[in-house]
């Protein structure tokens, strides 16, 4: 008997479990219904999937922040001429079929245009999705294999700054000082390989010799194995492709086997967490970076000095914290759709178009100069070298 | 009278339900509907080779990868025509699993798990440090749409269809496999290995042969996959992964036939409603809520319903195909003629 009941309520509740989620299902779709007959005429939808979540969230989360904050300001200032904005932020959990997922759940929700993900592969996995729906999208992520080759990525834009961008600034930097011979090091991930495909054909072209190259895994908690094969080469400088934890161990690792020659990173290690983990190691590191993390010692008739001034304005007063660089391509992405919108109306074509066209565009991130054959649209200007002293970044000249 | 309208029955549901993209419009409900399939595809293996053969594998993701990449490779470095590399696609992982079978399951139990799980990690690094072939940690992009003849699977409808049409032939090609005298063997070796040696089954033979099932149908699952997201990388294919195919098996209930595909529904439809529902209830709360309700929700579950919901079969009248005791147990064996 006692069996039989426990038998029985298990399966009741089992059943009142499935049944409460089709009936939330239901009432999912039933209530975005109801919003698009409410407000349909009225409000400009935009989209955006990121990676709240998994592997990347450190990246996606000021990229939520950001546009949380900015769909706010554009409302309380009476939206797109006079159109009220609804943005929708997904989790991709930093899982390729949850962005695809995701994406889809946007399109039925008609979204103007889609913003994200914060990083390469969710960003990459939407790509044919939303070309098919013929959807725009703007990438935040950093591989220029999102929005290459152009002819194929009709939809597709992106706000961070290509590889190919901080590469530059790096092989410009090692000329000027008369360094030829480097050694690269780079994290075993879909950044690390994008940093790395860029540096080498580069340092080809322009005559940098790599006489080391050497990988780590994201997950590594020391690299003196292979900063020995470093210490022991005629490497003038080290090129390092990595974000912190392990480009901090890496960068303490160094100084503690004494290496002479020059430490060069990425934009990857942009954000005050690298210099707290390196706990001091940090000290002389060379960078390039967006002008975000130095706005105060940029000169004043930088162009983006007013906007970079009021983006941390906004957010330190809205979450108490100074903004980063991702947060920064969100704000860039949503403000290039937003203007698209404004020109172009609610047509999903004509904002592609619009946003094709983008010319001079003051953000976060740099000037944006789009056209049919960049879709990132960001030159070498975009960035800065600077050099870690004492905890803080330095502008170089 | 009910066991003749059986069949009936589920013919008219797998009917009925294959008619669902005639009624509901909605891209994302079918495409959730997509991938619930594949994930059942591959868990029907899997179901096979932990619910009838007794064996455990975490390395499942690394079959799903290799029918994955095998399509990606093929059709985008070598531009083979997507049927045949269809046919690589589900060919290859059960090549491998029969190569890596043999002195595999001569393992028992956790030992058993360890070594998949050690294949599954292996495979996955070879993803990853592939160089041009695999495309890297960056992956592969461009593969194009599967086409047979005139008809290429360029919407969502025609890949439902696809799916679930192979998913039904399975599940009923199974049927008949599970009250076959294979069947019956494999569920004796998942209740007793020596008592099932000992009635003159072939063990390591028999299991062998549900690993390099499981595994075919592992690489069917990764090659559709693949001609339905058109990109790859090496993150799906993770140990991650192979944990979350062993949970669905588990919730679905083992050693049941719709216990994978219920399974397989239930982890992929829960993270959907999840990530719906929670932020309604905590608003700005991330994606780390979701994994803790999704959870919370699993504990539940499992706690209620220990034998995962397959079990749920008996209210529909359906016996779950379980089996009752030990007593039943030797009457299998002596069926066996051992």
């Amino acid at each position: 008997m006692k069996n039989l009941l426990k038998f029985k309520s298990s399966n009741i509740m089992l059943v009142a479990v499935l049944a409460l989620i089709i009936l939330v299902s239901g009432c999912a779709a039933g209530g975005e219904k109801d919003k698009q007959n409410v407000s349909g005429e009225e409000s400009y939808k935009i989209g955006a999937v990121i990676d709240i979540s998994g592997n990347s969230s450190s990246l996606g989360v000021p990229e939520r922040d950001t546009l949380q904050m900015l769909v706010e300001n554009l409302n309380a200032g009476g939206g797109i001429n006079g159109h009220p904005v609804e943005l929708t932020i997904l989790d991709n959990k930093s899982d390729e079929t949850e962005a695809v997922l995701a994406a889809k759940t946007l399109i039925e929700q008609d979204v103007l245009a889609v913003l994200g993900c914060a990083s390469s592969g969710p960003s990459m996995a939407m790509i044919n999705t939303l070309q098919k729906e013929k959807v725009p999208m703007i990438s935040m992520a950093a591989a220029s294999s999102i929005v290459e080759p152009v002819e194929e990525r009709h939809w597709v834009f992106k706000t961070a700054q290509s590889d190919i961008v901080t590469v530059s600034n790096i092989i410009s930097y090692l000329k000027e000082n008369g360094l030829t011979k480097v050694a690269f090091l780079y994290m075993n991930n879909a950044y690390g390989d994008g940093g790395k495909k860029a540096f080498l054909t580069a340092a080809r072209e322009n005559n940098v010799e790599v006489v080391v190259e050497e990988k780590f895994e994201a997950s590594d908690k020391d690299m003196t194995a292979q900063l020995t094969r470093v210490k022991s080469s005629p490497a003038q400088a080290t090129v390092v492709w990595a974000i912190p934890p392990s480009a901090s161990i890496l960068t303490k690792n160094y100084r503690d086997l004494g290496i002479a020659a020059l430490l060069i990173h990425s934009h990857g290690v942009g954000n005050q967490k690298f210099i707290d983990l390196a706990q001091g190691a940090a000290d002389g590191v060379i960078l390039p970076i967006g002008k975000l993390t130095v706005v105060e010692q940029i000169p004043d008739d930088d162009p983006q000095k007013k906007v970079l001034q009021s983006y941390i304005d906004d957010y330190t007063k809205k979450y108490n914290m100074l903004p980063d660089s991702f947060g920064g391509y969100a704000w860039d992405a949503f403000h290039l759709v937003v203007k698209a919108i404004e020109k172009a109306g609610p047509d999903r074509g004509a904002i592609r178009d619009e946003l094709e066209n983008t010319r001079e565009f003051v953000g976060v991130s740099g000037v944006f100069n789009m056209s049919p054959r960049d879709h990132n649209g960001l030159d070498k200007e975009s960035m800065v070298m600077v050099r870690i002293e004492n905890g803080k970044w330095k502008l170089l000249d | 009278m009910w066991g003749k309208n059986k069949k009936y029955f589920w013919l008219a549901a797998a009917l009925g339900f294959l008619a669902i993209p005639l009624i509901v419009k909605s891209n994302y409900i079918i495409s959730t509907l997509i991938v619930i399939g594949l994930y059942a595809i591959l868990v029907q293996g899997l179901g096979i080779l932990m619910g009838y053969a007794g064996q455990v594998s975490f390395g499942h993701a690394a079959f799903f990868g290799l029918g994955a990449y095998a399509v990606a490779i093929l059709t985008t470095h070598y531009s083979w025509p997507t049927i045949p590399a269809l046919g690589a696609a589900v060919l290859l992982p059960g090549m491998v699993a029969a190569v890596i079978g043999r002195p595999t399951l001569k393992l028992q139990e956790l030992y058993l798990a360890l070594a998949t799980l050690g294949f599954g990690i292996l495979v996955h690094i070879a993803f990853t440090e592939g160089g041009e072939m695999t495309g890297g940690p960056s992956g592969l992009s461009g593969i194009p749409y599967l086409s047979v003849g005139g008809l290429v699977f360029d919407s969502d409808v025609k890949f439902f269809y696809l799916v679930w049409i192979l998913l039904f032939l399975l599940l009923a090609g199974m049927n008949n496999l599970v009250r076959s005298r294979v069947g019956r063997a494999l569920r004796a070796i998942s209740e007793s290995e020596y008592a099932a040696e000992n009635a003159g089954i072939d063990t390591v033979g028999l299991k062998l042969q549900s690993f390099v099932f499981s595994a075919l149908l592992a690489g069917l699952a990764g090659g559709l996959y693949a001609f339905y997201i058109t990109f790859i990388s090496p993150s799906p294919f993770s140990f991650h992964a192979s944990v979350q195919f062993v949970l669905m098996a588990v919730v679905g209930g083992l050693g049941t036939l719709t216990g994978p595909l219920l399974g397989a529904a239930l982890v992929v439809a829960l993270g959907e409603v999840l990530r719906w529902a929670v932020p309604l209830v905590i608003p700005g709360a991330g994606g780390e809520y979701q994994i803790i309700f999704f959870g919370l929700i699993l504990v539940i579950l499992m706690v209620l319903q220990p034998g995962g919901l397959g079990a749920l079969g008996k209210l529909l009248g359906t016996p779950a195909k379980r089996l009752p005791g030990k007593g039943a147990d030797t009457r299998l064996l002596e069926s066996q003629g051992g």
